[in-house]
């Protein structure tokens, strides 16, 4: 047992992060009362843009060029996302709509501008983020294997994040006005909050990090773009509703997602889960979600003014 | 001149920005536009075959636009055409695979049980919806998902032949295609599916507009407390309208796997499925806009391959028009903020030249 949780671990992890980096995005947005259905869109672009960025870097400044990729990931994340952010707050677009638009686009024009820069479509990088074993922690029993051996960097930046957003959406006044504007837009507006700004910030939040998390991807386990996320940014979304629309619980929804995934993935090499059929093991997280909405369905902690546009001139 | 532009002129603008958009992107690459572009309607027009192969790729766009479009009429999204197309291709593959019988009943029988396939596939969110508020834009994606496997593994369990991406092929007498048909447009891929995509069509029109069905169906999605308040019962047409849209993409499952395809490709959820959404856009959620929308993008899904073995565009050209026509749709009020202005302008010009005189 003891064993498959060991081998098991480490690629539930590298899995999770860019789920719960995403889901986080997400977060923020709806938090700020923008339905976000493009975290998928956002992800690709983040993916292309961080393929692009390391592959014409990587033969100048190998270690370096991986961090700037990153940071391509986000910006084109940000790019991305104020598409929806225009359409679904300047202009009162469907958001539903706006998003599925956004996906569309992502997917088709990266593979558009791949195939004209490769002739394949696909964007291999050289190398990715370097594993490495935290020096000290790594040699606590138990979990020092499992938590601080063979982690990348990535994933502590991620972590980083996740905590950083608890305390600004709990603890500061930005937090504060960015939750009213999910939950009472026009109340948040008469107390001289700008609604259309703080949405704005959200949406370019949720973009930056669905960006950065399709960039994670990249540089982690993957290592090639090939157009597709495979539905992360979705799965993404439901680890959200999951959550509750609460940092922590997003936390939580991803990793179990994450290790459920994992464990379907890998389960042909692993004999001990033999005796399960494959197909139990792989529509487990999905079917599992499906419940989980249920469940939640009547306690529901959804922003209350969530998919609404708002309007000042409307009354 | 109207102060409101109509939906379908924000349509047509909205793909005539999209095309524009196109251009840009083939300029871009060093491409010629007018060069791209006539090859890609070229593709998709320039003989009786190719036309015939437009009209089939149009086929199974017709039924998942018509059924995005229908869930739409109640208020609900349904992403998940995709999953409800396989499950109902899947049905009938199965029938078409193992299953002796003459073969006019036999097309009838996997017909009914594509419907029938499509249709469970679609209650399960209309329930969850209807029972306990789960939203079906999640719980359609979850349905996506699961039905890739279950398709994955019946395939790979039962139906498997030589290949192990696909399932074995349909024998000539499950298929949709007609030796008619297919001389009539030399060679191509057009089938029966066209006209059962047809008779579609015209039975979401009457549903929609002469029955009491649609006009509770329509209510809902106009005003569901309102509905609920004179009587209509929201969480039955929730229910109905996702299960009559699950089994019209069903259908289109039917129209793909076994009159456009022979077989069904393991491991790739159907991309029609995504397409159904902007065709249902574009033709603003009404039955003949569908159809129309559904032409257009046949062209275009037939013509790209020809454009880029021509060019040196690459073929998701089209994907990428289609997505930014939906972009454009999304902010028809965009559209007519400019509309506006632009009359706006004529009348302060026409006051001017009034004061003048």
């Amino acid at each position: 047992m003891w064993d498959i949780i060991k081998l098991v671990f480490p690629y539930a992890i590298a899995y999770t992060i860019p789920l719960m980096i995403t889901s986080l995005g997400g977060l923020f947005s709806e938090r700020g009362g923008i339905v976000n259905i493009g975290l998928e869109g956002l992800m690709v672009s983040g993916f292309f843009a961080s393929a692009v960025t390391i592959i014409s870097l990587q033969a100048i400044i190998p270690d370096l060029s991986i961090w700037i990729g990153l940071l391509a990931g986000m910006i084109a994340g940000v790019l991305f996302s104020l598409l929806h952010a225009f359409a679904s707050i300047s202009l009162n677009a469907n958001q539903v709509i706006s998003g599925t638009a956004i996906n569309m686009i992502a997917a088709a024009l990266t593979v558009y501008l791949a195939r004209t820069l490769t002739g394949s479509g696909n964007i291999t990088i050289q190398s990715g983020l370097p594993r490495f074993d935290i020096p000290l922690l790594s040699k606590i029993p138990v979990i020092g294997p499992l938590l601080f051996a063979n982690t990348y960097a990535s994933t502590w930046l991620v972590l980083a994040i996740l905590f950083i957003s608890w305390v600004v959406l709990y603890k500061t006044s930005f937090g504060l006005r960015l939750r009213a504007c999910g939950e009472h837009p026009y109340a948040a507006a008469s107390a001289g909050i700008n609604v259309y700004k703080m949405r704005y910030i959200a949406v370019m939040i949720s973009g930056a990090f669905s960006g950065l998390g399709g960039a994670v991807i990249l540089v982690t386990y993957s290592g090639e773009f090939n157009g597709s996320v495979a539905g992360l940014g979705f799965l993404a979304l439901a680890a959200l509703i999951f959550g509750q629309w609460k940092p922590f619980g997003v936390l939580g929804a991803t990793f179990f997602f994450g290790t459920a995934v994992t464990i379907a993935n890998i389960s042909q090499v692993i004999p001990e889960l033999g005796f399960i059929p494959p197909l139990v093991l792989k529509i487990f997280p999905y079917v599992i979600t499906l419940l989980a909405l249920i469940v939640f369905s009547k306690s529901s902690q959804a922003p209350k003014a969530e998919g609404e546009s708002f309007d000042l001139g409307r009354n | 001149m109207k102060k409101e532009l109509n939906s379908a002129t924000k349509s047509i603008i909205a793909t005539l920005l999209g095309l524009l958009a196109g251009a840009i992107l083939m300029i871009s690459i060093g491409s010629n536009p007018f060069e791209g572009f006539s090859y890609l309607f070229k593709g998709g027009l320039m003989n009786i075959e190719r036309i015939g192969n437009s009209i089939a790729t149009a086929t199974t766009l017709i039924l998942t636009g018509l059924s995005v479009a229908f869930a739409f009429k109640t208020g609900l999204f349904n992403i998940g055409v995709s999953g409800q197309m396989i499950i109902g291709g899947l049905c009938a593959t199965i029938i078409g695979l193992k299953v002796d019988m003459a073969r006019p009943l036999l097309l009838f029988v996997m017909l009914l049980v594509a419907i029938l396939g499509g249709a469970i596939w679609g209650i399960i969110p209309g329930l969850l919806k209807a029972k306990f508020n789960v939203h079906e834009v999640v719980s359609t994606i979850m349905m996506n998902w699961i039905a890739l496997w279950v398709t994955y593994y019946t395939v790979q369990t039962f139906l498997k032949d030589v290949q192990e991406t696909q399932s074995a092929d349909l024998q000539i007498y499950a298929q949709l295609k007609v030796p008619w048909l297919t001389e009539l447009f030399n060679g191509s891929s057009i089938n029966l599916g066209i006209f059962i995509a047809l008779l579609a069509v015209i039975f979401v029109k009457i549903i929609l507009d002469k029955t009491t069905l649609g006009f509770e169906l329509k209510a809902v999605g106009f005003n569901k407390e309102a509905a609920r308040c004179n009587g209509i019962a929201v969480n039955r047409n929730v229910i109905l309208s996702m299960m009559i849209a699950g089994a019209l993409a069903g259908l289109a499952g039917l129209t793909f796997y076994t009159g456009f395809a022979k077989n069904i490709q393991i491991g790739i959820l159907p991309s029609q499925g995504f397409d159904g959404i902007a065709v249902a856009l574009l033709g603003v959620t009404s039955p003949f806009g569908v159809l129309i929308a559904s032409l257009f993008f046949g062209v275009l899904h037939t013509g790209k391959g020809f454009m880029s073995a021509m060019t040196d565009i690459p073929p998701q050209i089209a994907d990428t028009i289609i997505a930014i026509i939906i972009y454009f749709t999304a902010t028809s009020l965009l559209i007519q903020r400019v509309w506006t202005k632009i009359l706006r302008k004529r009348d302060n010009k026409k006051t001017e030249e009034g004061g003048k005189n």
